[in-house]
């Protein structure tokens, strides 16, 4: 069942913009022709192979590849002295800093392995079977270190250390030793004790959640092509072909527009796809050979080498009194960074408390550097890792004081004017509207029988706009061929020709998107941050209007009058003045336009700002098997306000995908490490993600709360949907059960452990 | 190192190849055919996303080696629609939305069809075990199980209209 509820309808009529066109790229994708990153072959192409560390943590003491060099059929094999060594310096990329020195040392240990998994070289040879003998052939002598990989450990002053040089930004006063902890981050305001003094109730909670993988299920691949004169050329699945330029040619010793990156179809990322791996490694080996060279990552390279998101420990401290109203909050992230700074605790801290109105809040965050792989952003990266304890926290309190979970969050929502406990004040948001619709839906009142729970969370995202370019050229014959730079994820094809043939007042099938490759556009952060439909559609709108003025413009001249008595109405040009009613059509004019001033085309070059938070509110019913501890997923309701739903088909997907991986993260996954600080469950047998017959249909409602700073409304609404699932899952596990749970995830032998202690005592 | 010759019908075409002892079906289809329709997830039998009709039976192309392929009869999504026509579950998944990225679109509808040919009246449950060997992370299943369903019911010349079918596969589960 798929609602929608609409509270303010957007002004103007809309013919296009909120209907389930079929998708432009569709056809492609079903018949299998779509070209994805490990599709493209090239003549004369060679395969390359990434040689891994098998320790945690070791000094790289030497590593002789003569013996692989000699290897007939191998091309060429590289180390970390084919990439540059490049100072600390913070760039952005999706909601997260990165810095160049530890990108280079990510992509290839220098010095230290830091991980199982890490890369320590690579090569090039003429067959895939050639390339991993030339691998096996290449000595590197280890001295193995002591490793660390839970984050408490590692925070301790005698914890095996990763980087001699890490002293911890934001500790006062500045550390005089290095140590693990990268960074620590401080929100909030009011006053704690007092608020804590004034409550009747207060729970104080600890959790832990797993690094869970984002599990697109298609890895890293890409294919570079480098010439002799430098001039280079790569093909591979990214969030972001701008971003890899960026970050390749800083790698690699280029000017960016050397460089020409082209992003396949993605096979799905969720954040995942927002850095480079395999990327500079491939355009390294094509340098050295002179040859094209294609990369692609193996299942266990995936999990054991590219990122998931973080594994956290968290304390929560919520006080409230009996009516209801929650008078302070208090809480502490720790957050795995993997082996490099950067872990998402700096936005995890900002949106922990994010859904509540507080007088008193405060969140202190510390990023972790420990032996696994460096973490990548993961769909509302940092998100559902605080609010998962926050959440259940809220749930115990509002059980304390015998309120409806509901009406508790209802009572303490945030809303317009609210401040965040990250500072500014919020705009429009939808949250009291979901937990409204959450409580009028029959789901809410559905019985449940022995053993059933039912849960609910709700969840707060921030959404980003960005930098961003896009151009409409209008063909003679009137069609028009819509260019992004943002590579198209699930949808946003359809999204964004929805808009522009919106604007324009012309069919949807006249509209041709293609997705440009870097040469093609000016520069485009990244698909991430759920940033596409809102700023490459706000791009697209002003692309629009520019070819709408050109458009008049052309009218009037042909017309002899002035262009201001020259208005623009479904797709028409249409004279306003006195005198006889004339009309052009776009494709009239377009035909013409060799004649009144040349080729018709709209370019937008903007920094979208004015992201609107998404909000969301979940109820979910489980069944927990007392015998197994096994957790059925019996009946899933999704609420989020979506600003306005372009496609509402697509906003649907987003809830209902994002809704099954926190199902997966909830329940299910985890990276199991041995002593040795090896991963031993690198594969989709042992590394669990949702199948088919483990979940029911997802039930969503769309609220529609629009966005001011957008021509259609829109927020983004990718990434909120994962940060509910986790709490909702666990406050229905904790009912039915009676025993609360803390720990993800809340697989079979945890729950049933948790059973049988709470029979004991 | 020498290769084997192999003569083996895919799509219905008579095609011969060179392949390795150890390459896969998967690895032929790839990247010496060059029919890249069929996905490599993972190469250990657990997404799906490599399935190809091999006989009439749907197999995991990346669990089978090329040589097993002499003599039989291979089919993938690059066979599936005919002429310009696409089969009623490709025009179904575009209309449900029942993708997003795509990736593991080919094998699901493969893997689908391979259903349907056995069991024109699947319950939501048949789907979704039949479909529990192919992975999705993007849609959640919802769309793809709505598809497949509503599919079912056109085929057997039942109302088209998707709407009906979603909602007896939502009674039916619950
Ligand atoms: S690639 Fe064959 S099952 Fe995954
Ligand atoms: S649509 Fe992306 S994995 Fe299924």
């Amino acid at each position: 069942m798929n609602d929608m509820i609409i509270p303010d309808l957007v002004e103007r009529e809309l013919k296009v913009v909120g209907t389930r066109p079929l998708r432009p790229d569709g056809m492609d994708k079903v018949t299998g022709r779509a070209k994805f990153g490990a599709d493209m072959h090239v003549p004369n192409m060679l395969i390359g192979r990434v040689l891994r560390s098998p320790h945690a943590h070791a000094r790289i003491k030497s590593i002789d590849a003569s013996k692989a060099r000699a290897l007939k059929g191998v091309k060429a094999v590289i180390t970390a002295d084919a990439l540059c060594d490049l100072p600390s310096e913070f760039v952005p990329a999706g909601e997260m800093m990165v810095n160049f020195r530890d990108i280079t040392r990510n992509v290839m240990a220098r010095d230290k392995a830091l991980y199982e998994g890490h890369a320590v070289a690579a090569v090039a040879a003429t067959s895939d079977a050639v390339a991993a003998q030339a691998l096996s052939l290449i000595e590197v002598d280890y001295e193995v270190l002591p490793h660390v990989i839970d984050v408490e450990k590692a925070m301790q002053p005698d914890a095996p250390l990763l980087h001699d040089d890490m002293y911890t930004i934001g500790a006062d006063p500045k550390p005089e030793k290095p140590s693990n902890i990268a960074k620590r981050v401080e929100f909030g305001f009011g006053d704690l004790d007092a608020g804590f003094a004034k409550a009747d109730v207060v729970v104080e909670r600890e959790f832990t959640t797993k690094p869970v993988h984002q599990g697109y299920i298609e890895p890293h691949a890409c294919l570079a092509s480098v010439s002799e004169d430098g001039q280079a050329e790569l093909w591979c699945t990214t969030q972001g072909q701008f971003i890899v330029r960026a970050f390749c040619a800083k790698l690699l010793g280029m000017e960016v527009s050397q460089l020409r990156v082209t992003a396949s179809e993605i096979g799905g990322g969720f954040g995942g796809k927002t850095v480079v791996y395999l990327e500079p490694l491939a355009l390294a080996l094509s340098r050295e050979a002179c040859q094209p060279v294609k990369m692609v990552m193996s299942r266990t390279e995936v999990f054991q080498a590219s990122g998931p998101t973080s594994g956290a420990k968290l304390w929560i401290k919520v006080g409230a009194t009996k009516d209801g109203t929650v008078t302070a909050a208090d809480a502490l992230l720790k957050y795995q960074a993997g082996a490099f700074q950067g872990s998402p605790v700096q936005p995890g801290a900002m949106c922990a408390f994010a859904p509540y109105e507080l007088e008193n809040v405060r969140v202190i965050g510390f990023d972790v550097v420990v032996n696994r792989p460096k973490v990548a952003a993961y769909r509302a990266p940092g998100g559902p890792i605080a609010e998962f304890a926050v959440e259940s926290v809220m749930d115990e309190v509002a059980l304390k004081i015998n309120m409806d979970p509901v009406d508790f969050r209802l009572k303490n929502a945030a809303k317009e004017g609210t401040r965040a406990p990250y500072g500014p004040k919020l705009g429009p948001i939808g949250l009291v509207q979901t937990l409204q619709a959450a409580r009028a839906h029959e789901h809410y009142a559905a019985p449940l029988k022995a053993n059933q729970g039912r849960g609910v969370a709700s969840g707060f995202w921030f959404n980003i706009g960005g930098e961003t370019c896009a151009s409409l050229n209008v063909g003679e014959d009137g069609s028009v061929a819509m260019v992004v730079g943002t590579p198209d994820i699930g949808g946003s094809r359809a999204s964004l020709s929805m808009m522009a043939a919106e604007e324009l007042g012309i069919p949807l099938e006249h509209v041709h998107p293609i997705i440009g490759d870097t040469s093609s556009l000016g520069f485009n952060f990244l698909t991430g941050g759920s940033r596409v439909t809102f700023s490459s559609g706000m791009a697209i709108v002003q692309a629009a209007r520019e070819v709408i003025e050109i458009l008049r413009d052309r009218a009037a001249k042909l017309w002899e009058v002035p262009m201001e008595e020259v208005e623009w109405v479904d797709g028409h040009a249409r004279f306003t003045g006195s005198g006889e009613a004339k009309s052009l059509s776009l494709v009239e004019l377009a035909k013409t336009a060799g004649k009144t001033g040349g080729p018709i085309i709209g370019n937008a070059a903007i920094n979208a700002t004015g992201a609107g938070p998404s909000l969301a509110t979940h109820l979910v019913d489980v069944e927990v098997d007392p015998e197994t501890g096994a957790v059925k997923i019996l009946r899933y309701t999704a609420i989020q306000d979506a600003g306005k739903a372009v496609h509402p088909s697509y906003v649907e997907g987003q809830m209902q995908g994002g809704a099954v991986q926190g199902i997966g993260w909830a329940l299910n996954e985890e990276y199991i490490y041995d002593d040795k600080g090896r991963l031993e469950n690198p594969g989709f047998l042992d590394y669990r993600i949702p199948v088919c017959s483990d979940v029911p249909m997802i039930d969503t409602v769309i609220v529609e709360v629009p966005n001011p700073n957008h021509p259609y409304g829109v927020r983004g609404v990718g990434e909120t949907p994962i940060v509910p699932p986790m709490g909702a899952i666990a406050n229905a596990v904790s009912h039915a059960t009676g025993v609360r749970f803390t720990d993800l995830p809340m697989s079979p032998p945890r729950v049933l452990d948790a059973i049988d202690s709470n029979q004991a005592t | 190192m020498t290769k084997h010759h192999v003569e083996t019908t895919v799509n219905g075409n008579e095609v011969e190849f060179l392949c390795a002892t150890e390459q896969t079906l998967l690895d032929v289809l790839r990247d010496e055919l060059y029919l890249t329709g069929s996905k490599e997830g993972c190469s250990s039998g657990d997404c799906g996303a490599c399935s190809v009709m091999l006989d009439g039976r749907l197999v995991c192309a990346c669990l089978v080696l090329g040589v097993e392929a002499q003599g039989r009869k291979v089919e993938t999504i690059e066979g599936m629609a005919s002429g310009d026509t696409l089969h009623p579950l490709q025009q179904t998944f575009l209309e449900h939305a029942a993708l997003q990225c795509g990736i593991c679109t080919p094998g699901i509808l493969v893997a689908a069809k391979a259903l349907l040919e056995r069991n024109a009246d699947p319950s939501e449950t048949e789907v979704r075990f039949w479909l529990a060997g192919n992975l999705c992370r993007c849609t959640g299943y919802d769309k793809i199980v709505r598809a497949v369903l509503d599919t079912a019911a056109q085929m057997r010349g039942a109302t088209s209209k998707s709407g009906k079918a979603a909602k007896k596969a939502v009674t039916e589960g619950a």
